[in-house]
């Protein structure tokens, strides 16, 4: 697989919507897994590769998925993993795979399927904004059709059987990625994070399990697999990320009321250090990436094209950054050239809105 | 954590004994634990064998009996399960459904699929509904001594068994 194309492409899950600007992504995710083998960190080294050979043969000719792209884990160089990890297309634990291993993916990167992953297929599927009914659709119609040629294992009693009991029933994580700086500058987001807990709602960082909540980001999912109907638990997602997105918009009104002056700041600032800097380190650049997010949403800050923060959010990432330079680069070398990329693409960003600005 | 004799295999035997007050505790592989004479499934400490405390005979250790236990499919065994928290195969959920059941209960507060069924299973489901129904007819019809109908009722259920014999699958006690 040529991952080059990906640098030019927007990711699956940020995208632009300028009507929405607080959820970004909705994500549904169905565990599945074949009745006759054993769960792929179980089974043997030959046991997965027969898996992903017969796994892939059937993917390749989904309708669904409209002439995919394969490729397996033990063809990609540590640096191409690491740009499907940070496109939401594989995760962390197949990165760390080799043989027996590997992802299947509609060319615009919406629908993507982990094979001996955790579990012999992950199917993913990806919308932008609030679509969580939509994302769950369309991963239902490729289950349907890989379930024609798969015989999966599978329960009267406790549904989809996972390698991990925690996703067995539907096997199904529906999930939104929310932008919420305005709950974070009012801290009102603990008492929401502690909410969501009590209603069966986990709350995780950008990069899902174990990351941390960097730009003011955050990836609210369904705890539990068991017991639900899909339909219903995709309901109810949607319906707390809609008052959600309310709490935000009513923070961010209030935070402009009582302090106009921090948010103009804070933008402003961000502008500055970002268009300025010439060493950014990671989480620096994130999370002034997401400032500047809330200044363009507040039309604080005019930019041409604001899809330009939301493209630097991804670009800014290592495995992209690399990507782009076309080299491995140490954390320094990273830095640096993650602040050249953002001033160049920031300030002809600036040129074009105040050329417009004085037309 | 690595056996403490051979220090190359992982430990699966732990034990813990308290001697003269203080606590000792053991962790070998099952291998080496053979190799010491100690018998895995037997009721003697490991600890007496070790240690050369053979008079005092302490209870039988719990987690001997728990290592005991595998999957008969796959041969995962409950400590595998326990170190990983993932399963070997779809069988280990049958093998150790009774120790499964109480954590699903405690993980999604629900113990009974209510989601989408797979096409090829929805027969499967219907049909086991369907004999079960057919069953009580069946019984009542008898009862009631009403042979004829109690014979075109077993025929039918034998027309059921034998098109869901085509198909290998065994359905699980839960189906009933």
């Amino acid at each position: 697989m040529n991952t080059e194309r990906f640098l030019n492409q927007p990711s699956a899950w940020l995208p632009v919507d300028p009507d929405d600007n607080v959820t970004i992504s909705s994500r549904v995710r169905l565990a599945r897994n074949r009745k006759d083998a054993a769960f792929p960190g179980w089974a043997g080294e030959d046991e997965c590769e027969r898996i992903w050979e017969e796994l892939r043969e059937v993917l390749m000719h989904c309708a669904t998925l409209k002439g995919p792209m394969a490729v397996g884990m033990a063809e990609l160089s540590p640096l191409d993993k690491q740009l499907l990890f940070e496109r939401h297309l594989i995760s962390r634990e197949q990165a760390d795979r080799k043989k027996g291993s590997g992802v299947v993916l509609r060319e615009d990167e919406a629908v993507a399927v982990m094979v001996n992953e955790e579990d012999h297929l992950r199917l993913q599927s990806m919308r932008r904004g609030l679509d969580i009914v939509k994302a769950w659709d369309v991963a239902n119609e490729l289950d349907s059709e890989i379930e024609k040629k798969v015989d999966y294992a599978f329960s009267t009693q406790i549904g989809y059987l996972t390698a991990c009991p925690s996703n067995v029933g539907t096997g199904m994580r529906a999930s939104v990625m929310l932008h919420v700086p305005g709950l974070v500058l009012m801290n009102e987001i603990s008492a929401v994070v502690k909410g969501m807990a009590k209603i069966g709602l986990a709350v995780r960082g950008l990069w899902g399990e174990g990351s941390e909540a960097t730009g003011n980001m955050f990836q609210v999912s369904n705890q539990m697999t068991l017991g639900e109907r899909e339909e219903d638990i995709v309901a109810n997602l949607e319906q707390i990320v809609l008052e959600i997105v309310e709490h935000e918009k009513n923070a961010r009104l209030r935070l402009f009321e009582q302090r106009e002056n921090v948010i103009r700041d804070h933008a402003g600032r961000a502008m500055g250090i970002l268009s300025h800097a010439h060493v950014l380190t990671s989480k620096e650049c994130l999370d002034l990436l997401s400032d500047l997010r809330l200044g363009v949403d507040m039309g604080i800050v005019q930019l041409q094209g604001p899809e330009v923060v939301n493209d630097l959010l991804i670009l800014t990432q290592p495995g992209h950054l690399q990507k782009l330079e076309g080299r491995r680069l140490k954390a320094e070398e990273r830095d640096v050239a993650r602040a050249l990329l953002v001033r160049s693409r920031l300030n002809r960003a600036l040129k074009k809105s105040d050329k417009k600005n004085h037309e | 954590m690595k056996c403490e004799i051979c220090k190359e295999q992982e430990a699966t035997i732990h034990l813990t004994q308290v001697v003269d007050g203080a606590v000792k505790k053991v962790h070998l592989c099952e291998g080496c634990a053979a190799q010491s004479g100690f018998d895995v499934h037997g009721p003697m400490s490991i600890t007496d064998v070790l240690l050369g405390m053979g008079d005092a005979m302490p209870e039988p250790l719990p987690t001997l009996k728990a290592t005991e236990r595998s999957c008969p499919r796959c041969h995962l065994r409950r400590v595998d399960f326990k170190k990983t928290g993932r399963l070997g195969c779809p069988a280990c959920y049958e093998a150790f459904e009774d120790q499964l059941v109480p954590l699903l209960r405690v993980m999604h507060r629900q113990d009974q699929h209510k989601g989408k069924i797979p096409e090829r299973e929805k027969e499967r489901v219907q049909s086991t509904h369907k004999l079960g129904a057919l069953q009580e007819e069946l019984e009542k019809a008898i009862a009631e001594e009403n042979y004829e109908e109690a014979a075109r009722l077993r025929d039918m259920m034998q027309a059921i068994r034998s098109a869901k014999k085509k198909k290998p699958r065994k359905p699980k006690k839960s189906d009933a």
